[in-house]
């Protein structure tokens, strides 16, 4: 049995926004029966046409697919179209108190349905619905070379959901977008485009590339949740004063602040924001 | 909430009775049944009584059996030996809906330099016979077929196909755990020369099965050690796990008409007040012969881990061949090879009932599906495009 979290198992049992919008501004549909699950979402945006007023699913899948379109439904209400297209699926899976890692192709897809749903309603064309596969060539940006032909994924796909979600290996691309799940004879391709990914982003000396804001939260979330902690077990504490491009500043504080081996501390900060968000960042230490 | 369990094809209840004549087994009667002195010995008295009830229920004599820890082992060791014992012979034949102890197996041995051929079944699951007479020759070193798949419950003509392979001078082997305890099974009127038998599949605890070897059947071993088992299948024995599959056997043989009237009543009263209240929906294996237990209903437009999980909700614990539920991508092997069109694959449920369920069971199912269904197909954007 899978070991789903309380809040999966809400939004699967008392699913959020289920139905349609019959004057819906945009919609957005992904997946199919062959795959074994397909998401149709509606937006309906206010009065201004700025924000999403309201947004429904339908949802063909397990319970982790209906868990992640309600929750999807719920996180981009009130926001932006911009605000939303920022929504990633590692958003709708934290949104959910985490996925098993079989099922992250679950999020992904309300990623993707999203995405379509808003590029349609931009006037980006968007081929037709291709009810037999559509994973990943739903709409131009993901145009490309067909990797899985079972699930109908193309490269461009890939190499989006692996750079996002800084997967490593086969197994992860296919529980994040099952890519390679089924017959598995594009297994050898997807090692490649991985391959690809890894060398270009060390080429670049980063990670594919983060919009600021996305950057910001990372640096955020890092510094919240594996540096504070351990600074805060020796008595110290730290704080971010600002992020300026590549450039992070830092204060100690507490114990650490004045401690002799804080210029090993900013060190370690430094290697553990490169290893976790993004390879060029500098911090430096600042005495605000 | 009191669980209905119609989920015994994955496993069952242990019957107070077996687990009441194995008890003693463990901290009292603990001895070694290789031991010389009588501590051992009364433990032994009782292996060979075992045995004597596993092979009755088989129509079978004691010696033709070999204890070991569960069907996969059987299987295993099946394979293993007929290949062992005729290495001339490098083709193995065997089906695309067994289990996968037997399937993963023969596909590693296929990696390792052995030809594999996998017969193909018709929609309704049934083997192709046709293909299994074309695909053994003299080259052929075992068939091995099951008796019953797991997931429809269809039954394979084991009997007529172990006749085909004896005229080549192939080994037979046929997976029965699903078989052994639902329908009469007799090795003393077959051809089949071997056949597993699991003991969490008819009310014996799990961690024990046997491999019954027809008498005169080349055999070698998969473990090799002591004598036990008749230098068959080394290890110390698990007494207590060998009674009680004794006993879950001589029960089985006793309940044997049971099955095939009550319960069988029971499933196919399940099976009828489903279909008839569910639109859109076909039996897998419908049109074939099934286990007297087991029922396998697709489902369109609605994915089978979602209604399992409903339906857990409320206690009912069912099975599915899609799939989400067992981590892979794909609907089941067995599914896929039936050709069940994919607008319903995904659907599955497996009902597999027991000798303990209850009217009261069915009559749950019966009230609590049809309204998950409805909502899962409201939910599904197929359901309302369809289903109009």
């Amino acid at each position: 049995m899978w070991d789903y979290t309380p809040k999966v198992k809400d939004h699967f049992l008392n699913p959020r926004n289920v139905g349609d919008i019959a004057d819906a501004d945009a919609v957005g549909e992904v997946g199919s029966l062959a795959c074994g699950d397909a998401l149709k979402l509606y937006l309906k945006l206010d009065d201004k046409k700025e924000k999403i007023a309201d947004a429904k699913f339908q949802t063909f899948g397990c319970a982790s697919a209906i868990a992640s379109s309600s929750a999807l439904t719920e996180m981009v209400k009130g926001k932006t179209l911009d605000e939303a297209l920022a929504v990633t699926n590692q958003d709708i899976a934290e949104f959910l108190g985490g996925l098993p890692e079989e099922k992250m192709h679950c999020s992904v897809m309300g990623q993707e349905a999203l995405e379509v749903a808003i590029f349609k309603y931009r006037g980006m064309e968007i081929p037709e619905h291709d009810a037999e596969h559509d994973h990943g060539h739903a709409y131009p940006e993901y145009e490309g070379n067909l990797v899985c032909k079972c699930f109908g994924i193309t490269d461009t796909f890939l190499k989006r959901v692996i750079a996002d979600n800084h997967l490593t290996t086969v197994e992860q691309v296919t529980n994040f977008t099952k890519a390679g799940g089924a017959c598995g004879s594009c297994l050898p391709r997807i090692k490649e485009i991985i391959a690809e990914v890894l060398d270009k982003d060390k080429e670049s000396g980063a990670r594919p590339k983060l919009s600021n804001l996305k950057k910001m939260q990372l640096i955020q979330e890092v510094l919240e949740r594996d540096i504070r902690p351990l600074l805060r077990a020796d008595g110290g504490d730290l704080e971010l004063i600002d992020i300026d491009g590549d450039l992070v500043q830092i204060a100690f504080r507490k114990a650490c602040a004045g401690c002799v081996s804080s210029g090993n501390t900013a060190r370690y900060v430094q290697m553990k924001l490169r290893e976790l968000v993004y390879e060029g960042l500098i911090v430096t230490e600042v005495s605000a | 909430m009191k669980e209905i369990y119609l989920d015994n094809n994955a496993t069952t209840r242990v019957d107070d009775a077996v687990f009441e004549e194995m008890r003693p087994y463990f901290c009292e009667l603990y001895g070694n049944p290789s031991s010389m002195h009588y501590f051992g010995g009364q433990v032994q008295s009782k292996v060979t009584e075992a045995r004597k009830r596993v092979a009755d229920l088989l129509g079978a004599t004691p010696e033709e059996i070999i204890f070991t820890a569960c069907g996969t082992e059987s299987d295993n060791t099946a394979i293993r030996s007929a290949l062992e014992v005729m290495p001339e012979r490098r083709h193995i034949i065997t089906s695309r809906v067994e289990h996968p102890a037997i399937l993963s197996f023969c596909r590693e041995l296929a990696s390792k330099g052995y030809s594999v051929t996998e017969i193909g079944v018709d929609g309704a699951g049934r083997l192709n016979m046709d293909e299994y007479k074309q695909a053994i020759d003299d080259n052929t070193a075992i068939v091995s077929l099951m008796w019953a798949n797991n997931e429809t419950g269809v039954i394979f003509p084991v009997e007529e196909a172990a006749a085909i392979a004896k005229r080549h001078g192939a080994q037979f082997h046929t997976d029965a755990v699903q078989t052994v305890g639902k329908i009469p099974v007799n090795m003393a009127s077959s051809k089949i020369d071997m056949l597993s038998v699991s003991g969490h599949k008819l009310h014996a605890p799990k961690g024990i099965g046997a491999l019954y070897v027809r008498k005169g059947t080349p055999f070698k071993p998969l473990i090799v050690g002591g004598h036990q088992e008749k230098n068959r299948r080394a290890g110390t024995e698990n007494t207590a796990a060998i009674i009680a599959l004794g006993k879950a056997c001589q029960l089985a043989g006793e309940f044997m008409e049971f099955e095939n009237t009550v319960v069988k009543a029971k499933c196919e009263r399940l099976e009828k007040e489903l279909m008839a209240a569910i639109p859109h929906a076909q039996v897998n294996g419908g049109g074939a012969e099934r286990l007297p237990n087991t029922t396998s209903i697709a489902f369109e437009f609605v994915e089978g881990e979602a209604i399992l999980l409903l339906l857990s909700e409320l206690g009912i614990c069912a099975s599915s061949g899609s799939a989400c539920t067992s981590g892979s991508l794909e609907p089941s092997h067995v599914l896929r090879a039936m050709g069940v069109p994919f607008t319903c694959a995904h659907g599955s449920v497996r009902f597999s009932l027991s000798r303990y369920t209850t009217d009261a069971e069915i009559d749950a199912v019966v009230k609590e599906l049809p309204p998950i269904i409805a909502r899962l197909r409201q939910m599904s954007p197929f359901g309302r495009e369809f289903l109009k």
